[in-house]
């Protein structure tokens, strides 16, 4: 009997056209892929992207280099260099992250005692060469000044889980 | 007008002109053929498929044969240059001199010969040259093997197509084309001889190697088959080549099985749309199923090729052959022949 069912079962093609239902039925579904450039996927509050040195709503930098960071940076892509400033406080001279090295792995925001450093939501900063990639203090900062509206909302989202 | 057409000159010039009323939109139905089948294969993977090249990406296919058009043709130095060279315009040319004989509605065929069938038939056979050639010239072993492959299995497909044209031809009682479309005015051949039809859309889809008899260019295995060596407008002649197959062997279908030109049933708003409309509609459908089907199944092992061409469809197919005609023969209806 189990012949007689196979047999009849391959030469009606009953499991060929139920995968052409399946597929068909695939055709009207709703597509998972966005148009990248035009459209962009949803991004978490904590998602770490490119780096960025924060301020003071008074313009102060953040950064009190206690170095802290390049301590913890397990891809030792950080290098501080720091001297007391004029007015007597104890500011960064140097401040370069090497983003070829860089993990992304967010300890460096972990580890800052002032919210300083922190990596933002931007992920789009693609460059045409290495040398591009090692950014200095003013381009962080620079970084901080362009994205901070959507770094401390993003900061003040992620705090309740803190 | 007239008298000029009864000139030799207005005679060539007339079947000139004929000619590129067919082949020109063939080969647009094959630039967007690509195009459909990029869709269509997308949104069954759930994905958007080509729309950056203009609207909904309709400018693609011309990006991509102005991208190919730019290529180097690379000639590889093992290669037996006159033949690596001749094996892409044979294939070419045999899927587009096939379309001499299809009518596109009554009376629109270019040339309207008592043996249309055979030519077709003939012509689709001749299909393996250009791939044997194409395999044997490149001096690879990838396209050596996919050449093989493509013979064995045009040769064991066609002939289950040859019993089931022999059981439409039963049915008609004439080679031409036209009478086969004529004859179907009542009833279109996919109701009574269904299992043949079947029969018939398996092996186009193993004559013009498509998936899931994709064998001869199995990517995961040799590559592209007989085509690796190829590039540029060569590599372009045979896709072009392949793709006009597949329309040919839709129009195939629609023509033996799906009434050609005629409308689906003979009343009023069905048939004010004019009859090269409907075959075109008809190519699209099957077309469609060529793509749904390469969007489902997965390919086949050489192996279950084989059996299903030789163990399953050649003695399905003579069974029907036999039985078709015994049952026209039992109650009288065998035509009577023009």
């Amino acid at each position: 009997m189990s012949f007689v069912d196979r047999t009849a079962r391959s030469f009606l093609l009953s499991e060929l056209v139920s995968g052409l239902a399946l597929t068909f039925r695939y055709l009207f579904k709703r597509k998972v892929t966005i148009n990248y450039p035009h459209e962009k996927g949803p991004i978490s509050p904590r998602f770490k992207g490119e780096h960025a040195l924060r301020r003071y709503p008074n313009g102060e930098e953040r950064c009190i280099a206690c170095k802290l960071c390049e301590a913890i940076c397990p891809a030792q892509a950080i290098t501080i260099e720091a001297e007391p400033r004029a007015d007597g406080s104890r500011r960064t001279t140097r401040y370069d992250i090497d983003m070829t090295k860089c993990i992304y792995c967010g300890l460096c925001e972990e580890a800052c005692p002032v919210d300083a450093i922190v990596e933002g939501p931007n992920f789009e900063f693609s460059t045409e060469t290495r040398e591009e990639l090692i950014y200095t203090k003013e381009r962080l900062l620079a970084n901080g000044d362009r994205w901070e509206a959507e770094i401390a909302a993003r900061l003040k989202a992620d705090a309740p889980y803190r | 007008m007239d008298t000029f057409l009864a000139t030799p000159l207005g005679h060539v010039l007339f079947v000139v002109a004929a000619i590129f009323a067919i082949t020109v939109p063939v080969l647009l139905g094959v630039a967007y053929l690509t195009y459909f089948e990029r869709k269509v294969l997308a949104s069954i993977q759930l994905r958007q498929g080509p729309n950056v090249v203009g609207p909904f990406g309709l400018l693609q296919p011309i990006a991509d044969a102005v991208k190919l058009l730019m290529k180097e043709t690379v000639i590889p130095s093992g290669a037996n240059r006159g033949l690596f060279l001749f094996a892409p315009m044979l294939t070419f040319s045999l899927a587009l001199i096939a379309w001499a004989v299809i009518p596109f509605g009554p009376g629109l065929v270019l040339a309207d010969i008592n043996v249309g069938i055979l030519y077709l038939f003939a012509i689709s056979s001749l299909g393996v040259y250009g791939i044997i050639i194409a395999g044997w010239a490149s001096n690879s072993k990838y396209a050596f093997l996919g050449a093989l492959r493509s013979a064995a299995q045009m040769v064991s497909y066609e002939v289950s197509i040859g019993f089931v044209i022999i059981t439409i031809l039963l049915c008609v009682g004439s080679l031409n084309l036209s009478r086969i479309v004529e004859a179907q005015t009542n009833l279109w051949f996919v109701v009574p001889l269904f299992p043949m039809f079947v029969v018939f859309f398996i092996s186009a889809l193993a004559e013009t190697n498509r998936a899931p008899f994709d064998l001869p260019e199995g990517e995961s295995e040799i590559v592209a088959g007989f085509f690796v060596e190829y590039s540029s407008m060569a590599f372009a002649m045979f896709f072009l080549g392949e793709y006009a197959n597949m329309i040919l062997m839709s129009a195939m279908t629609t023509i033996l099985f799906l009434g050609g030109w005629l409308p689906p049933a003979n009343i009023a708003p069905l048939t004010w749309i004019p009859g090269p409309v409907w075959f075109a509609l008809k190519i699209a459908l099957c077309l469609f199923v060529f793509v749904w089907v390469r969007a489902t199944f997965p390919r086949y092992r050489y192996d279950q090729l084989m059996r299903l061409g030789w163990k399953v469809f050649l003695p399905l197919s003579l069974v029907w052959v036999v039985l078709t005609a015994g049952v026209l023969k039992l109650l009288g209806w065998l035509p009577t022949g023009s």
